[in-house]
């Protein structure tokens, strides 16, 4: 495809990240009401793949792309199949409510059009992490995610809770985002394709590539974290402390599925082995047990979902680890039933959180009187959420039950964990729509009553679709979960879904099994309630104060290693470099045998020999000198001596500046010193000065044999030959030196006038520029200070 | 005959080294002033060393006669003493000034940006 015609897919999977760009604007123009227009875009990108339902249905797949970076191989590409349309459907879908939601949630909060911005640019990201087809592009979407996450999560970031949450979701997830991206390294290195439609037309490739079990635990670490899977759970709930539209949208309904997608999007190519079908069920069952467990501790009607969240989401890794076809349906059913009554139940808790000002559900009671259609969207979704009839919640239990009874080996034990599960999500599910509509009025914070209709059309219009995807059961069956199903399975699934089960059979036993341990369970409530509490105090740590421990060891060990390598002491640093400067030099030479062969005795007449010793004793002199004036003039000697070298070897115009320069620079160092102190005897101990000696002596040998062995090469003289054949003739010049410098290298030279100005307009300003002594602040302390400044001037 | 100039140099980078090590300001000082000249000698002597020819051309020829010196380091070299220069003379202002303003001649007791009594950073969100 030529990037000219790009594909309205690509537009539509883009679209949210140009409202992101519209959303502020058009929230100050039309206050909280903007959300009526931001929300045509989702519905937009709803529609549009509501029209892939029928030819994906047919088992038909879609590649659209436009390059990106195609040398090296990265497009941005995307596939669209079952899987990728239902997740886009609900995306789009859910979003859009979740927009019109925020528009009454937000209403007045002077950052309004930031949050709608977040929400977009989420939205983008996720819509691209599951239509991505290349493996890079989907790593990217999959990051923009958890830095989406970490904004929304954030966004109430003047309270540290909300702002701990945030960072402890980026770390985890975005941890698990490297984690990803190497099992996508090794996946293309593995098998040369970079492309999942090209991946999934041969599954068996990376299950035969050798490379199966890194790449399976690599992968694992992406999507565990993403999904939170225990024990990776504990940022979920903490995730919380976003605004409630957040937590319906990312924290429900889609972002945390991003684990569970990747899995069902990686079934075909590492599931069904017996690692899979070991490590997941293992990993969802726990985590379905220890999040419906903890969400009954819980009294927050917000963490009592975001633990049913963390359960579901075991309960969806548990079935997918099973890959049986039956429970593997159950999978997709289950999480698009999800989807729906969680979305719609976060919205009623935040409605409730919004008109009456606590979500404490032991504060709340009697509210179906003052919000009817709140407790009617409330009792719907928790309904499905049960797993009664006549909702999707029920024929997605129904489904899991019957697959996970049939599957053979570990049948037992993922059906009993589903069992106990789903009615310890039964209790939770009552408690929340139960508890504070029905029994006598509380009094609340704030004055009850219904919220606008930006508020609750969301959750009406979610649950009713519970409802009415299970009246429809069987085009349900046939236009989403089949495909979706065959896009797990890798090939053709029909599914055959009712509403009504055709005869008495173990998943209706199973059903009415929980509803009945729920019913008790949920009576016991209170006291349930106190024992998960008593048994947590007395284990008394978790994941999450783990990660508080993990935060202060990396800040402490950070501080630690920084002062360490950077202990303030220049000398430390001057050490440092200089020793790593003798070993960079000497130890290659040694190694490679770079070291120069012995040299004769050179030939020098008796006055370069003078010129030399000369050198040498002003060097040695300055070394020893023990006044001031000796070491000046010790430092002049070997100055002058350079430029006598400079004079013997044909460089007079080296010689004329060497002698100007050092004269200059030894009037300048005598006013120096005149200030400074130069104590008679060198400071350093002799253990110091050995040391010091050493990498002295290190420096100074490794050039010296260096530059020996470069000399004993032969010398390349093409550049100087160069300058000298065309100096006259090209540049109308007698003086080489002089004509390189201006000429040739004119360039360079105006770099040198520059430095040159830089430095004195640097001195002058140093000169110039004087702190003015402090005001008052402490008689003796300011007058020491001025007594030491005239003292020193 | 480049090796006397060779061992001449080691010994510039060994002296200007040790001065720099020190502690104190003004051998500080002392050993980038040296540093300057090894340096310069070093890139004069690898360009090789040709005795007491410059490179001019003589007044009626287009090129040399003779082999002159190598012209090439020469440029370079004459552009790094001005350069050298320059920053030493910043250097010296600026190691007055520092003194003048902290107190103190003693590089290890200059402690403006990485005070010695510094604080652990902050622990929490």
């Amino acid at each position: 495809m030529t990037p000219a015609a790009i594909d309205t897919t690509i537009l539509a999977v883009l679209a949210p990240f140009a409202a992101a760009v519209v959303a502020p604007f058009a929230t100050k123009i039309f206050k909280h009401n903007a959300a009526w227009i931001l929300a045509l875009v989702p519905a937009w990108i709803f529609y549009h793949f509501a029209g892939y339902i029928g030819p994906v249905s047919h088992g038909e797949t879609f590649t659209p792309a436009v390059e990106w970076a195609p040398s090296y191989g990265i497009n941005l590409s995307f596939y669209i199949d079952g899987l990728s349309t239902l997740f886009a459907l609900l995306i789009s879908g859910i979003g859009t409510f979740i927009i019109l939601y925020a528009g009454g949630y937000l209403n007045g909060h002077p950052q309004q059009g930031r949050f709608f911005s977040f929400l977009f640019l989420f939205m983008g990201a996720m819509l691209g992490l599951v239509t991505g087809n290349n493996l890079i592009t989907l790593f990217i979407f999959w990051e923009l995610t958890s830095i989406t996450s970490f904004l929304l999560i954030g966004f109430d970031h003047l309270r540290a809770a909300s702002r701990r949450a945030a960072l402890q979701a980026l770390v985890v997830t975005g941890g698990g985002g490297l984690s990803l991206l190497a099992a996508f390294i090794l996946i293309i290195g593995a098998t040369g394709e970079i492309e999942m439609s090209v991946l999934l037309s041969s599954p068996d490739v990376i299950k035969n590539s050798g490379l199966y079990l890194p790449i399976f635990i690599l992968v694992l670490g992406g999507a565990f974290t993403k999904s939170a899977q225990f024990p990776f759970h504990f940022w979920l709930p903490n995730a919380m402390e976003a605004p409630t539209p957040v937590s319906a949208f990312l924290h429900s309904a889609t972002m945390v599925k991003a684990g569970v997608y990747l899995l069902m999007r990686m079934h075909p190519l590492l599931g069904d082995t017996e690692l899979w079908t070991t490590v997941l069920p293992i990993f969802g069952g726990v985590t379905l047990l220890v999040g419906t467990i903890l969400a009954v501790r819980q009294t927050d009607l917000k963490l009592m979902l975001a633990y049913t969240t963390v359960a579901s989401l075991g309960l969806l890794v548990m079935l997918v680890g099973t890959s049986w076809e039956k429970a593997l349906e159950g999978a997709v059913l289950y999480l698009l039933a999800h989807s729906l009554f969680k979305g719609a139940l976060f919205m009623v808790a935040g409605i409730i959180d919004h008109e009456t000002g606590t979500r404490d559900v032991t504060k709340l009671g009697g509210l179906r009187g003052a919000m009817p259609i709140t407790f009617a969207a409330a009792c719907l979704a928790a309904l499905s959420m049960s797993g009664l009839p006549p909702f999707i919640g029920f024929i997605a239990k129904e489904v899991l039950y019957e697959g996970t009874w049939e599957m053979g080996a570990g049948s037992l034990l993922v059906t009993g964990t589903a069992v106990l599960g789903n009615s310890l999500m039964l209790v939770i599910a009552a408690a929340v729509a139960i508890k504070p509509f029905f029994g006598p009025a509380v009094e609340t914070p704030k004055h009850a009553h219904e919220g606008p209709v930006l508020l609750f059309a969301g959750p009406l219009v979610l649950s009713l679709a519970g409802f009415a995807a299970a009246f429809f059961a069987h085009q349900t069956g046939e236009l989403f979960i089949g495909p979706m199903l065959s896009s797990l399975t890798g090939q053709s699934a029909h599914v055959d879904l009712h509403l009504i089960p055709g005869y008495i059979s173990a998943p209706l036993i199973l059903s009415v099994l929980t509803v009945a341990l729920g019913v008790v369970l949920y009576l016991q409530l209170a006291r349930l309630r106190a024992l998960v509490a008593s048994v947590l105090a007395a284990i008394g740590w978790g994941p999450d104060k783990g990660f508080d421990q993990f935060v202060a060891g990396i800040v402490s060990l950070s501080a630690a290693v920084t002062r360490l390598v950077q202990g303030g002491k220049m000398q430390t640093y001057m050490m440092l470099t200089f020793g790593v400067t003798a070993a960079a030099v000497l130890v290659p030479a040694f190694l490679n045998d770079g070291l120069p062969s012995m040299p004769a005795m050179p030939d020098y007449a008796f006055y370069e020999w003078g010129i030399l010793g000369m050198a040498f004793l002003g060097l040695i002199a300055v070394l020893v000198a023990k006044t001031r004036l000796t070491a000046i003039v010790s430092l002049g000697i070997q100055g002058f001596a350079v430029a006598l070298i400079f004079m013997l070897f044909g460089a007079p115009d080296l010689s004329f500046t060497q002698f100007m320069v050092e004269t200059l620079s030894v009037v300048i160092l005598a006013l120096v010193m005149t200030r400074l102190n130069l104590s008679p005897r060198d400071h350093r101990p002799a253990g110091a000065a050995l040391v010091t000696g050493a990498i002295s002596a290190g420096v100074g040998a490794g050039i010296a044999l260096t530059l020996m062995a470069i000399t004993q090469q032969p010398f390349d003289s093409r550049l100087s030959d160069f300058f000298t054949a065309y100096s006259r003739t090209i540049a109308h010049g007698r003086n080489i030196v002089n004509v390189i410098i201006v000429d040739f290298r004119g360039f360079d030279t105006l770099g040198e006038i520059a430095v040159v100005v830089l430095a004195g307009l640097c001195v002058l300003a140093l000169i110039r520029v004087r702190t003015k002594p402090e005001v008052k602040v402490d008689e003796d302390a300011s007058a020491e200070a001025l007594a030491k400044r005239v003292e020193a001037s | 005959m480049e090796t006397g100039l060779s061992i001449l140099i080691g010994l510039f980078f060994t002296v200007s080294v040790y001065l720099m090590l020190s502690k104190e300001l003004v051998r500080m000082l002392l050993g980038i002033a040296i540093l300057g000249n090894a340096v310069n000698l070093l890139i004069f002597t690898a360009g090789r060393l040709t005795r007491e020819v410059p490179p001019l051309i003589p007044e009626e020829l287009y090129t040399p006669a003779v082999q002159t010196a190598n012209p090439l380091p020469q440029a370079l070299v004459l552009t790094a003493i001005v350069i050298s220069f320059s920053f030493l003379a910043f250097l010296l202002v600026l190691a007055f000034r520092a003194y003048q303003e902290l107190g103190t001649d003693d590089a290890n007791e200059m402690r403006v940006a990485e005070p010695a009594d510094e604080q652990a950073p902050p622990q929490g969100y």
